[in-house]
Parts: C-alpha cells; structure tokens; sequence
C-alpha cells in the first residue's frame, strides 16, 4: 500500500518569505517566480514527510549507519597532495598561485 | 559486431583472453554502437574513445605476453558520471561542473582499471544523482531502449540504459534510494546495490554520505557479480568502509541454488498503487522460485511504510550539507564575479545559476529541516524511524534468509509526466529505500515483461547486511528459470534500434 500521507500530517505552513529566508540561508538566489513555484511545493513535500513526528517514542536511539563503526587511523604516513598548477587551472580565477576570491569583507575589492 | 555487443561480459573476457577476439575489437564495437544510437538513447555524457583504445591495447598486449590477467581483463564498462575519473570530465548532470576535470580518481574507477577493463565514458544521470527518472540531468534526459518514449528510471538511467542498448556490456551505477536498482527494473536489467561500507564511496561525489553506495550493473547475474568482485572490498581511503572479506558473490551466482531458502513476501510492499503487471510478475517470480525448492512466508514489517519520509527528510538534510562545497570559489561554474559583489553574492548567484530546480527543492528542504528549532524534530527524528525500520529488518531476517517485494511499484513511465510534481516522482522509490536506511545489500532482477505496457518489471531481493552473496544465488536461480521459459534473455525483446550509418 502506498501512504506517503497526503494531508495526514501536521499542517506545514510555509510562507513566500519563509522560502526566502531558506534559499538566502542554502546561498541560492531564487528568482521571484521560483520563490512562487517552490514555496507550494515545499510546503505539500514537508506536509507529507512531517508525520515521522509521530512515529518513534523518545527512547529509540537514532541510527546514522548499519554497521557499528568505530572510528580508525590511518598510518600518518606522507604523500603527495594535489598538482597545484592543476587544480589552479580547474579554478574559477586564479592570481599569484592562489585561488582568486570576491571580496569576502566589507571593503571593496 | 553484432555477436560482440550481445555477448555476456564473461563471454567477452574468456574470448579476449583466449585470443579469439582482441580487447581493442570489442571496445571498437562498443564505441561504434555507442556512436551510431546514443544520439537516441542519451546515455552518454562523454565517451572517452581515445583512452578507452589505449587501454584496450595494453590489455591485449599483456595477454599476449602471457602475464596473468583479472577475470574481466579487456571488457568495456560504462561508469556513472558521478565518480571521479581522472582526465574525463565530471559533471554528475549538472551545470555548476560543467567542463571540470577532476584531478584524482575515484576508488571504484581505479579498481576497474586495475581489473584491467575498460572504461568508456560517462554516463547521465538525475543531476547530483536526485531523481528516479534522468529527467533531471542538466545535459537532457536519457530514453529508454524498450520504449523511446518513456524513462529509464534514475539516478543511473544513463548506466542502464547503456546496458539495455548494448552500449556496454557493464556498467558502474550508484545507489542512495534506489539509483540502481529502480533503473534496472525499468530497462530489464540487473543492478544490486551492496551492503552500506562494502564499496568504496571515495572520489564519488557525495548525495547523502550515509545512504550513498557504488554497486554493479549488467544484463544477467552472473556478470554483475564478476563486477562486484573486482569493485568491493576494503578502501582506507573511505571511513566507512568494511573491513572484511567480501562474500562469495561468484560462488553464489554460479550455484543458482535455492533449495530449502527461506523466502519472506513483505506485505507491505504491494496492493494498492502497485501496477497489475508488476503485481503479476512478482507473484509468478515467487511461484518460481517455490517451484525450486524455496520456502514462502509472509512477513510483515510495519515501519516501512515510513521509510518514504524519513528519506525525504534525511536525504535533503545530508545533500544540502554536502552540496554546500559548491560555491564557485575553486572549481566549477562561477557565476555574477563583476568586481563588486561580495563572495556570498557571487556564491548565491552561481548557485542560481549551476542548480536545476529539484536540486534546489532538496537543499531548501534541508535546510529547513536542519534549522535551528526544526532539528530535533525532522531530522532527529527522522533517524530515529530509521532505527524501527532497521530493526523491522533484524526481526524478519530472525525468519528469513532473504527478503523480495517488487522493485518499484509501476514500470517506466513516460518522459514527463511527472516532472512537476515531486511526491508523485518520488513514490517510486517506495520499495529501494528501506535498504538504504538500513543499510543492508539488495538487488533487482528480471521478472518479466508487464502485459498491459510490455515494459520490464523488476523482483527486488533483499539480504541482510554482508550476505550480499543470497541476493546472487536467488537472482540467478530465477534467471536460470526463466531463460529457459522464455527460451531468452529478457533482453533478446528489446525492439531493436534505429542505427545511424
């Protein structure tokens, strides 16, 4: 059986301005008609995917992998790290052997 | 040409290596199909002729020098353009790579150029793998050889449906919800994604880290698990790999024995919503692989109905962290850099610009179930239900020996008919993605054609976490049966294609 809750869930309210406010936060510059076409959307997939609110008690532990994996070393041993000339030339811009960057302050480049 | 480009991968290896045909032959034949129906087909975002020649020719030349050689030695592969491969470009369908060329290559592509195969090129996919149906790659979706018309599923429709065109004889796909499995159930195909950590996620761009996993492709059993082979194992590169032997994957492939196999029907996963040839042929699979000796019991797992929204959540909530590193500062498209505008400006422009729509739905998605407030509820929460879907699993395979549902609930359906509404898209994946959560191995394989469309069906078979071997045994057990049904591969009904001379 198919239920990805339609219309199940907690009614999600997601403004224009609320999806605004995300894609400033993501970096994305929306346009004004994608910010019309998204915030519905999200707002019908976020509808559908917040009734996991629901399901697990507070004493289920969370799970991020399937194996239990316990964190490992490897030898620190040297090796070569990346031919800087060319990753400088995968580089949007480039100066002096350094990656070129828009101003990244308040001062003017 | 035609005998080369229809051969089974094993078939292929034993010539090349007998000296009956020469590796450079069979690349050539592959790269000739490759270029007189992928305008079609689309599964290719680059082809790298060239190279793929050369290594061909070192290959024949170490054979014929008498040194010892992989069991795949001199077979072409088409790899995903998700991996890393040095030299080739890499765009994982999307514009805000477009033209880089990664310096380093990924552990999966080295271990087939070890292997001694050889790679063909790059192939589409749903841009930064999200997508059941290749529809949204920023290079323009790629069509299905059993229906030009119609998807050929996603992420990897582009490493499938090289399969079913005879482009490629293997392929190398990726699997976060579904990415290999779903697309070898829409083109007839076989796609099985390993246990999470038996495959090495190094120089793959990263979708969700802790779903994301490389896994074979191929058009009949016994060559995906030669593939597997050469491709899993222990990487110190990826911290989540497994450190332990990989399971007999050949072994079982070739023992096709499911005698005495206990066998558990998820009863969830069917019924309503589930198309009535997919229905169909999953229950005639059943009925077969009964008929060889296996035992049926119905097992229920009542989280699973869950596990559609919790990859919804977790999905977004891993991408939009992952997708941040592309923000036009060191590599990639960088987009609005007049002199004037800060870094986060020019970063959000190129952002703008370089993602397509269903990227930015997931990040902006994310991103809100990550924000401060809605943590705990989404995405903690989330992991949470994971946790009961997991254990859904442990209880049924306390009973079990494998788990099979159908691989997705309808068959290909036609480009664009779902591209503007996103919860319809992602139903079909329903069935893929309580593996992934759980991070056990599961496959899809060949069930048959649905009688109302003629298009593939798919039987998925669910094994518990490092016993990736069952999956094979079952899997070839059916094809074992059903070849001799048929009196075929399912393949050998692929209408044939327009070829351009």
């Amino acid at each position: 059986m198919i239920t990805i809750n339609e219309g199940k869930g907690d009614k999600v309210a997601l403004s224009r301005g609320d999806v605004a406010d995300l894609a400033r936060l993501a970096r994305i510059q929306l346009t004004p008609e994608e910010l019309d076409h998204l915030a519905p959307q999200l707002e019908v997939i976020l509808e559908s995917v917040a009734r996991v609110s629901d399901v697990a008690a507070g004493d289920i532990p969370p799970m991020s992998h399937a194996l239990p994996l316990t964190n490992i070393f490897r030898e620190d041993a040297l090796r070569p790290g990346l031919p800087r000339d060319e990753i400088l030339a995968a580089a949007p811009a480039a100066e002096l052997d350094r990656f070129r960057v828009p101003r990244i302050l308040g001062e003017k480049a | 040409m035609t005998e080369i480009i229809r051969a089974s991968a094993a078939e292929l290896a034993a010539k090349i290596k007998s000296r009956e045909l020469s590796s450079v032959e069979v690349t050539r034949a592959h790269l000739d199909r490759i270029a007189s129906v992928d305008t079609e087909i689309h599964a290719f975002l680059y082809v790298d002729s060239e190279r793929a020649l050369a290594i061909a020719a070192r290959v024949d030349a170490k054979i014929s020098r008498g040194e010892a050689v992989s069991p795949l030695a001199g077979v072409p592969v088409a790899l995903k353009d998700v991996f890393t491969y040095a030299g080739a470009p890499t765009t994982c369908g999307s514009k805000i790579l477009e033209g880089w060329i990664p310096p380093y290559t990924a552990t999966v592509a080295q271990r087939l150029l070890d292997a001694d195969l050889v790679i063909l090129g790059k192939t589409n996919m749903d841009e930064f793998a999200m997508g059941s149906s290749t529809e949204n790659s920023a290079y323009g979706p790629t069509r299905n050889p059993w229906s030009l018309d119609r998807i050929p599923g996603g992420s990897g429709g582009g490493s499938a449906a090289s399969l079913a065109a005879f482009e490629a004889p293997l392929a190398i796909g990726t699997d976060t919800g579904g990415s290999i499995r779903q697309p070898a159930a829409m083109t007839g195909t076989v796609g099985v994604k390993p246990t999470y950590g038996g495959t090495s996620r190094y120089g793959l761009v990263a979708l969700a880290s802790s779903l994301d996993q490389p896994g074979p492709c191929a058009r009949n059993v016994g060559d995906a698990a030669l593939l597997h082979a050469v491709i899993a194992g222990h990487d110190p590169l990826d911290s989540t790999s497994i450190d332990a032997p990989v399971p007999d994957v050949v072994g079982a492939a070739r023992s096709a024995d499911v005698a005495g196999m206990k066998i558990g029907v998820v009863s969830e996963l069917g019924g309503e919503g589930y198309a009535p040839g997919v229905e169909q042929r999953f229950t005639e699979s059943v009925e077969l692989l009964a008929s060889l000796g296996a035992e049926i019991i119905e097992v229920s797992c009542p989280h699973f109905v869950f596990a559609l929204p919790v990859y919804y959540l977790i999905l977004p909530a891993e991408s939009s962290s992952n997708l941040a590193r592309f923000d036009g500062m060191r590599y990639g498209l960088r987009v609005g850099d007049d002199g004037e505008g800060s870094a986060e400006q020019v970063m959000a422009a190129t952002r703008e610009a370089g993602f397509g729509a269903e990227v930015k739905r997931r990040i902006i998605i994310g991103t809100y179930a990550l924000s401060s407030g809605y943590y705990e509820a989404y995405y903690g929460q989330a992991q949470k239900v994971r946790t009961l879907i997991a254990r859904d699993f442990d209880r049924a395979f306390e009973v079990v020996d494998v788990l099979v549902s159908p691989s997705a609930p309808g068959t290909a359906f036609k480009i664009g008919e779902k591209v503007d509404d996103p919860l319809a898209m992602y139903k079909n994946d329903l069935c893929t993605i309580p593996s992934n959560l759980a991070g056990n191995t599961s496959a899809s394989f060949p069930a048959g054609l649905a009688p109302e469309d003629g298009l593939p069906v798919g039987l998925q078979v669910m094994a518990p976490p490092l016993a990736d071997d069952r999956l094979y045994r079952v899997g070839a057990a059916l094809e074992q049966a059903l070849t001799s049904k048929w009196g075929g591969q399912l393949l050998d009904q692929v209408p044939e294609l327009a070829v351009l001379l």
